[in-house]
């Protein structure tokens, strides 16, 4: 007697197709599970998706919207890979980003009298530094003595918004209209706009060379090398002859760095002046993108962009439909979910098998 | 003398909800999984306990529901980090997002954008020791408060320590293979104490809805969460210890507000004071170095095969 019985079997190397099925399938799975909050928003689904997804590509003005949008994601997507390359978990990008936000702010306010393109260096640089002080302490306790990064990046973020709302109630509290919003930065440490008439800055290209030093240094170079290699396993890696601390306190440093350069560019590109929701927890999102890009330099672009596009998006449902913004950011995380469990059954396929019995 | 009572009163009734969600966080934690979730999930609590009470009209069922969502919170949070062994922190921050934009997309929906937020009548304080000196005053607190104390603390030092599921639950946290050799069901116990966790988390953030505040913002949790993870790790994941760290995180939250509400010039930025127990805390895991007794398990996922 035959009975057929249905197997779940590893399956390692998951076929191309599989590959590029998976954010199809991710993407189709999202749409089915958010489309009953947006029946409860009174709203017909498929309409909403396409304000959501196509609308924002359709016209020029949103199109800029959309990268003006990824940029801080793309950035702090870039940042959170560095450090989960390595194997170094740092939860800490939001605080880093309001680091290098404080320096543009601080530094914006004293360089008036430099040409422009000085005075952007030193923003730039300015908010890397910050960045990497503030990621400094987490790491270094880390490597000397074995404190796990994870929380205390993660409690950092709290005491940089009390550092944050310390400054803005204290000494860069507008003296005018009392409103805890730091003065104006020069007119010469603006990031140039890209496109006249928008919000498209320079910050955008800077992001976009971030991926490629990203995708540079993780597959090009020797030091990108150690990196996976620690990534992969810190016991291994050390067998190896390769200085795990080393290699970690730096990924981590370069890190926060990155992460501190996005507030520049949202203070220097968008802003113009300090304020404590000058993220919308993008350093959060940050590590969210890095897991939907798999760790991958064009990935990270990738899922920014789509991110970027998503919270154009909302906007666009929201004004058309009525249906509340927030269906962004909870479109965001369902799909991340979503993603995750993919990811898993790419690795698994399900077999039809045949056995004979005597019975 | 007065400053003293009423600052200690206050105390507690802010270590109430964070000392709730640690409670949970402590449960997850020895189980072996970091429930990042947690700040989501007090939010999502927050929010369903006021929308519950706000349309059935009784602040227990709100309470109930709230209980309820967070228990399904932590089942989520099982189903991505124990059965499909993704990384903690990022299905954590992803339950996070997750909850705290399905929490704000209800509440827009339900109710719009009304110009002053919606309140409802919170619970009651009790006050069992009527006008005794410092006795009475310390002693008028919210029955939840009381139930915090002298219920959930203690039960969970019980069950962690003395219970065969406590003992259980605290071996999958150190050892997961042996206990498995054993024939104990890694993934039930692990779903257990994301489960109970998770409803905990959610009432500490229904008590700042329901209790607290009588209403639901958006600031309501406003990092809440993050405070109680730093406390279990604090308290050396011992309920107890827990408990002296909320109180500790409590008095300086309480006394913070007093100075600004007296309008005291300071030398330093009351932030000083809110940031403090971020900082202590990080100086406490330095303390303890590699002696730190993280569950030894924590972080990993457990794969049967």
């Amino acid at each position: 007697m035959s009975k057929a019985q249905f197997i779940i079997e590893k399956n390692e190397n998951p076929s191309v197709g599989w590959r590029l099925l998976l954010p199809i399938l991710s993407l189709l799975g999202t749409f089915i599970l958010t489309s009953g909050l947006i029946l409860w928003g009174k709203a017909n689904p498929l309409e909403a998706y396409y304000y959501f997804l196509i609308a924002p590509l359709s016209s020029r003005f949103s199109l800029l919207e959309v990268l003006v949008s990824s940029t801080p994601l793309i950035l702090t997507g870039v940042a959170v890979t560095f450090a989960f390359s390595a194997g170094y978990y740092n939860i800490g990008a939001e605080g880093q980003l309001y680091a290098g936000a404080i320096a543009a702010a601080g530094l914006g306010l004293i360089v008036g009298k430099l040409p422009m393109p000085l005075a952007v260096t030193v923003m730039l640089v300015g908010g890397f530094l910050a960045g990497m002080a503030w990621a400094w302490l987490p790491a270094w306790l880390k490597v000397k003595w074995a404190v796990d990064e994870v929380v205390t990046t993660l409690l950092l973020n709290s005491v940089m918004a009390y550092i944050v709302s310390a400054l803005l109630n204290g000494p860069w509290r507008n003296p005018e209209s009392g409103w805890p919003q730091s003065p104006e930065i020069a007119p010469s440490a603006h990031l140039p706009k890209l496109v006249a008439h928008s919000r498209l800055n320079l910050g955008f290209l800077i992001a976009v060379l971030a991926v490629i030093v990203l995708w540079f240094v993780l597959t090009r170079t020797p030091f990108g090398l150690k990196m996976r290699a620690v990534g992969l396993g810190k016991p291994a890696a050390r067998f190896a002859g390769i200085d795990v601390e080393r290699t970690m306190l730096i990924s981590a440093l370069v890190s926060g760095g990155i992460a501190g350069i996005a507030g520049v560019c949202e203070i220097a590109g968008i802003q113009y002046h300090l304020t404590d929701a000058i993220s919308a927890g993008y350093g959060y999102t940050g590590i969210i993108i890095a897991t939907l890009g798999a760790l991958n330099a064009w990935g990270v672009g990738a899922a920014a962009l789509f991110f970027g596009v998503i919270d154009t998006g909302a906007q666009t449902v929201s004004r058309s439909l009525g249906v509340p913004v927030y269906l962004g950011e909870v479109t965001q995380a369902t799909m991340l979910l979503v993603t995750l469990a993919m990811f898993l059954l790419q690795h698994y396929r399900i077999r039809r098998r045949t056995s004979w019995t005597s019975s | 003398m007065d400053f003293i009572v009423s600052l200690s009163a206050a105390t507690l009734r802010v270590a109430t909800s964070i000392l709730l969600a640690a409670i949970g966080e402590t449960y997850t934690e020895r189980a072996g999984v970091l429930n990042l979730g947690i700040e989501g999930t007090m939010f999502f609590g927050a929010f369903v306990g006021f929308y519950v009470a706000d349309i059935s009209g009784s602040l227990w069922s709100g309470l109930l529901a709230a209980i309820i969502s967070g228990i399904l919170a932590g089942l989520l949070m099982a189903l991505f980090s124990v059965s499909f062994g993704v990384n903690q922190h990022v299905s954590g921050l992803g339950l996070t997002l997750l909850l705290s934009g399905l929490s704000l997309y209800a509440f827009r929906l339900r109710y719009g954008g009304l110009a002053t937020p919606p309140s409802i009548e919170p619970f009651p304080q009790l006050r069992p020791f009527g006008d005794l000196p410092i006795l009475g005053p310390l002693s008028e607190q919210y029955l939840l408060t009381y139930l915090t104390f002298l219920v959930i603390v203690p039960l969970a030092w019980w069950i962690l320590y003395y219970t065969d599921f406590g003992l259980k639950l605290r071996a999958v946290g150190e050892n997961p293979e042996a206990v498995d050799a054993a024939g104990v069901n890694v993934y039930a116990i692990r779903y257990a104490a994301l489960a109970i966790g998770g409803g905990l988390m959610a009432a500490g953030g229904a008590f700042l809805s329901l209790a607290q505040l009588g209403a639901f913002t958006h600031g309501i949790v406003s990092g809440r969460g993050w405070v109680a993870i730093a406390l279990v790790i604090f308290g050396n994941w011992d309920p107890f210890k827990v408990t002296l760290g909320s109180l500790i995180f409590g008095g300086t939250f309480a006394l913070q507000l007093r100075l600004q509400a007296m309008g005291l010039q300071l030398p330093i930025p009351y932030e000083t004071f809110l940031a403090l127990p971020y900082l202590v805390t990080i100086l406490a895991l330095v303390l303890a170095g590699r002696n730190a007794s993280y569950p030894a398990a924590l972080l990993k996922p457990y794969r049967r095969e």
